[in-house]
């Protein structure tokens, strides 16, 4: 494989504090100078001026659907988006059908990413036997066949000593327990965030209370166990002062928040447009503003996608029937672009930080970095380029997003994974 | 012999909706015409004062599917009335619902619809929204929405306001009470809406676990005691508990609920002397009410079945002709 030579970016490396344009050399897939004397004869050399070159973006949550569900996404389609969205690793979620509580269907989902040969994919486990909440999986035979993490994802355990069990068991390996905070008895039937606007929609509403109970019922468990929790999705103002309050008497503990969280409210819900429909719901403005404000105090540490791909079929039914969910691999870089670079709400450095390097303590998998030493993963941002999203663009193999047509301003523009550039635009 | 479709007239100008979805987005104004043109209906064609034969040809030729994927009798038969007093051609459309994660959707049903070369649609559906889909689908037909899940069902809705005004000869500074099941009731909210914009006091009545204090944001007065408002309403709708829309049951037994909010002779009589009864239907006799109050003078249950007639035929009328107008 032949070197890389970037050339001329703009170099963002929150792990090291740097941001300045510099040179990078990549060989045999590792970063092996920042700022070379000089580029060796051979390098293949790449001009990047006028964009940012940042450690390769992570997203800790997303739902590939393979094996079970290809209708949806396959590992082959999804891995794809994910790069052309500059994802250059990604964890997934184990509610596949079988779902991921065996070492075959952990290594299966290894094997199919590695022959995709597109981003890097961490397999979460189960954390019960068949997402059923009655008794373990063989949490160090599934963490041993190579899985980040453990989540029962939408499915969240009810029972407090099963997940209090959980977390004692996974401080042995030192893997995070992820939690889809959700106390499903309140959420029964529900389509929308229990408000003013479900109520007068008709809706039946999911209160935000849902959500902020089992946040707390889980901060309380690590808080005893001292395992590695990480709440998924925090969607309320509730979930954001629980976790920020834990945080402040050292509970160990992370958080993150997806980009329809950050961007829409249930006022979308008026259109009656199923793509608006999402588990955790869209709330109302005050829960938005405050994941917003939690994600800029660190509070919430990471912006991760929930990547939900349903198949057209599905998505179009009527909206009580049709499933939880949105893509995001494609929009989430550009949305938080516009978010918050555009507005001067965060800089580029504490952006890439929320969205690779904290991802990757998150999951401890050692990445989000530039340093010398470290894995060749790095995704090249043009934040002027200007672009339309339509189904045509998009490499996922579902089109459920409530932005098609909408257009930005900014995006990844090249992928690379391992030293290899993986995907370009 | 009919009445004569050339004296009765054109639509009017004003009104150019092809859909009716709900009474949320109607301005005061087109409600008012809605009423207006079904007090006309009734006085002129169903009372048949000219020996009419209760009919007048302004649809001819046209067709209209109701599509019901709920139960329902009276508002379909009274659609379906409506429809043939109208002139036009009724078809029931059989829609059966499912569960299943796929299936037919509702995008197959309207391609179908069209295909068929259909005017009108009437819908019914236990998804919120569903018409406003439809519609979105349909340009060169017509949707009604019949009852959206827990949303909105304007016609009854303008059903129960025309009875009122009729009664009354006014809605403005009435104070009208909805009791009983208001979190489950698509009645509920259609009232609302029109009766807001009509200039009515309106309360929401029943027990706490189906009155949500968030109606006060709306400009709407809540209660959990019936007994505390009667002297003071103009009109009484009872609406029926949707046992099939709950989840959880809201309260612990039918015996309780009948005990604090049945309408029964008794809390009658703490009512103003003029005070008007009315009921969506069906009724659920010595549950929200008793036999006594529903077949009493106060009541207008039958009266609205008429109205019923009328409100639907203006909404036909007045819709299918402002589409035939927006796709010339």
């Amino acid at each position: 494989m032949k070197d890389l030579f970037l050339e001329n970016a703009r170099v963002i490396d929150p792990a090291a504090g740097l941001d300045r344009k510099a040179n990078i050399l990549i060989r045999a897939g590792k970063i092996a100078a920042v700022d070379p004397a000089e580029a060796p004869a051979d390098a293949e050399r790449l001009d990047l001026s006028g964009r940012i070159a940042a450690p390769g973006l992570i997203d800790l949550h997303v739902h590939l659907r393979q094996p079970g569900g290809e209708e949806d996404e396959t590992i082959e389609s999804g891995t794809l988006a994910a790069v052309a969205g500059g994802f250059t690793s990604i964890a997934c979620c184990p509610n596949t059908q079988p779902p991921l509580d065996t070492q075959a269907s952990v290594e299966l989902v290894r094997q199919l990413a590695l022959r995709a040969r597109h981003c890097r994919v961490y397999p979460l486990c189960c954390i019960s036997k068949n997402r059923e909440g009655n008794e373990l999986a063989e949490l160090g035979v599934l963490f041993a066949a190579g899985a980040a993490g453990c989540t029962d994802d939408g499915a969240p355990v009810a029972d407090a000593e099963l997940m209090r069990r959980a977390m004692e068991y996974t401080l042995m390996f030192d893997k995070p327990v992820l939690s889809h905070a959700e106390s499903l008895p309140l959420d029964k039937g529900g389509v929308m965030h229990e408000g003013l606007v479900s109520l007068e929609l008709g809706l039946r509403g999911m209160p935000a209370a849902a959500e902020d109970i089992m946040v707390s019922r889980d901060i309380h468990l690590a808080e005893i166990t001292g395992a590695r929790l990480h709440v998924m999705h925090v969607s309320t103002a509730g979930a954001v002062a629980a976790i920020r309050r834990a945080k402040e008497r050292g509970v160990k503990l992370s958080a993150e928040v997806t980009p329809h969280h950050l961007t829409l409210t249930d006022e979308s819900l008026r259109s009656f447009d199923s793509n608006f429909k999402m588990n955790p719901p869209l709330r109302s403005a005050r829960h938005v503003e405050a994941c917003i404000e939690g994600l800029r105090d660190g509070t919430i540490d990471a912006i991760a996608t929930d990547h939900a791909p349903h198949a057209r079929e599905k998505k179009i039914r009527a909206i009580n029937v049709a499933p939880f969910g949105i893509i995001g691999l494609e929009t989430a870089l550009p949305l938080m672009i516009e978010k918050f670079i555009d507005s001067g709400l965060l800089t580029w450095p504490q952006l890439i930080e929320k969205m690779s390097l904290n991802p990757s303590r998150i999951l401890g998998i050692g990445k989000g970095t530039l340093a010398v030493g470290a894995d060749a993963d790095v995704t090249v941002i043009d934040p002027e380029a200007e672009w339309t999203l339509t189904e045509e663009t998009i490499h996922s193999k579902s089109c459920n997003t409530p932005w098609l047509g909408r257009s930005f301003k900014g995006r990844a523009v090249m992928t690379i994974v391992e030293g290899e550039v993986r995907y370009k635009i | 012999m009919s009445a004569n479709a050339e004296t009765w007239g054109a639509p009017p100008a004003e009104w150019t909706r092809s859909h009716l979805l709900g009474l949320e987005t109607l301005s005061r104004e087109e409600i008012i015409l809605l009423l207006d043109t079904a007090e006309r209906f009734r006085r002129e064609i169903l009372e048949d004062p000219r020996g009419t034969g209760r009919k007048i040809p302004l649809l001819t030729g046209r067709t209209i599917v109701n599509l019901f994927f709920e139960n329902s009798t009276r508002t379909k038969t009274s659609f379906g009335l409506a429809g043939r007093r109208l002139g036009a051609d009724v078809v029931d459309f059989a829609a059966a619902t499912s569960s299943l994660s796929k299936g037919e959707t509702i995008i197959d049903t309207a391609q179908n619809i069209l295909a068929m070369g259909v005017d009108g649609v009437v819908i019914r559906h236990g998804c919120p929204g569903t018409p406003h889909i439809l519609a979105q689908r349909l340009d060169r037909c017509s949707v009604l929405n019949a009852g959206d899940g827990t949303h909105e069902h304007p016609t009854q809705a303008l059903l129960d306001i025309l009875t009122i005004r009729r009664r009354f000869g006014r809605v403005e500074g009435l104070t009208v009470a909805l009791v009983g099941d208001i979190a489950h009731s698509r009645t509920a909210r259609s009232d609302i809406y029109g009766l807001k914009k009509l200039g009515a006091n309106v309360i929401v009545c029943g027990p706490s676990t189906l009155v949500s204090q968030c109606w006060e944001k709306l400009g709407v007065e809540y209660s959990y005691s019936l007994d505390s408002i009667l002297p003071r309403v103009d009109v009484f709708n009872l609406l029926r508990i949707q046992f099939e829309r709950q989840v959880v049951r809201p309260f612990p037994s039918i015996r309780e609920y009948a005990l604090l909010y049945a309408m029964n002779a008794q809390r009658l009589a703490a009512c103003k002397k003029d005070v008007l009864i009315i009921a969506p239907g069906p009724i659920n006799r010595g549950v929200e009410i008793t036999p006594e109050v529903a077949d009493g003078p106060q009541s207008a249950i039958l009266d609205q079945v008429t109205n019923g007639v009328a409100v639907r035929m203006a909404a036909l009328w007045l819709t299918i002709s402002a589409g035939q107008k927006n796709s010339n």
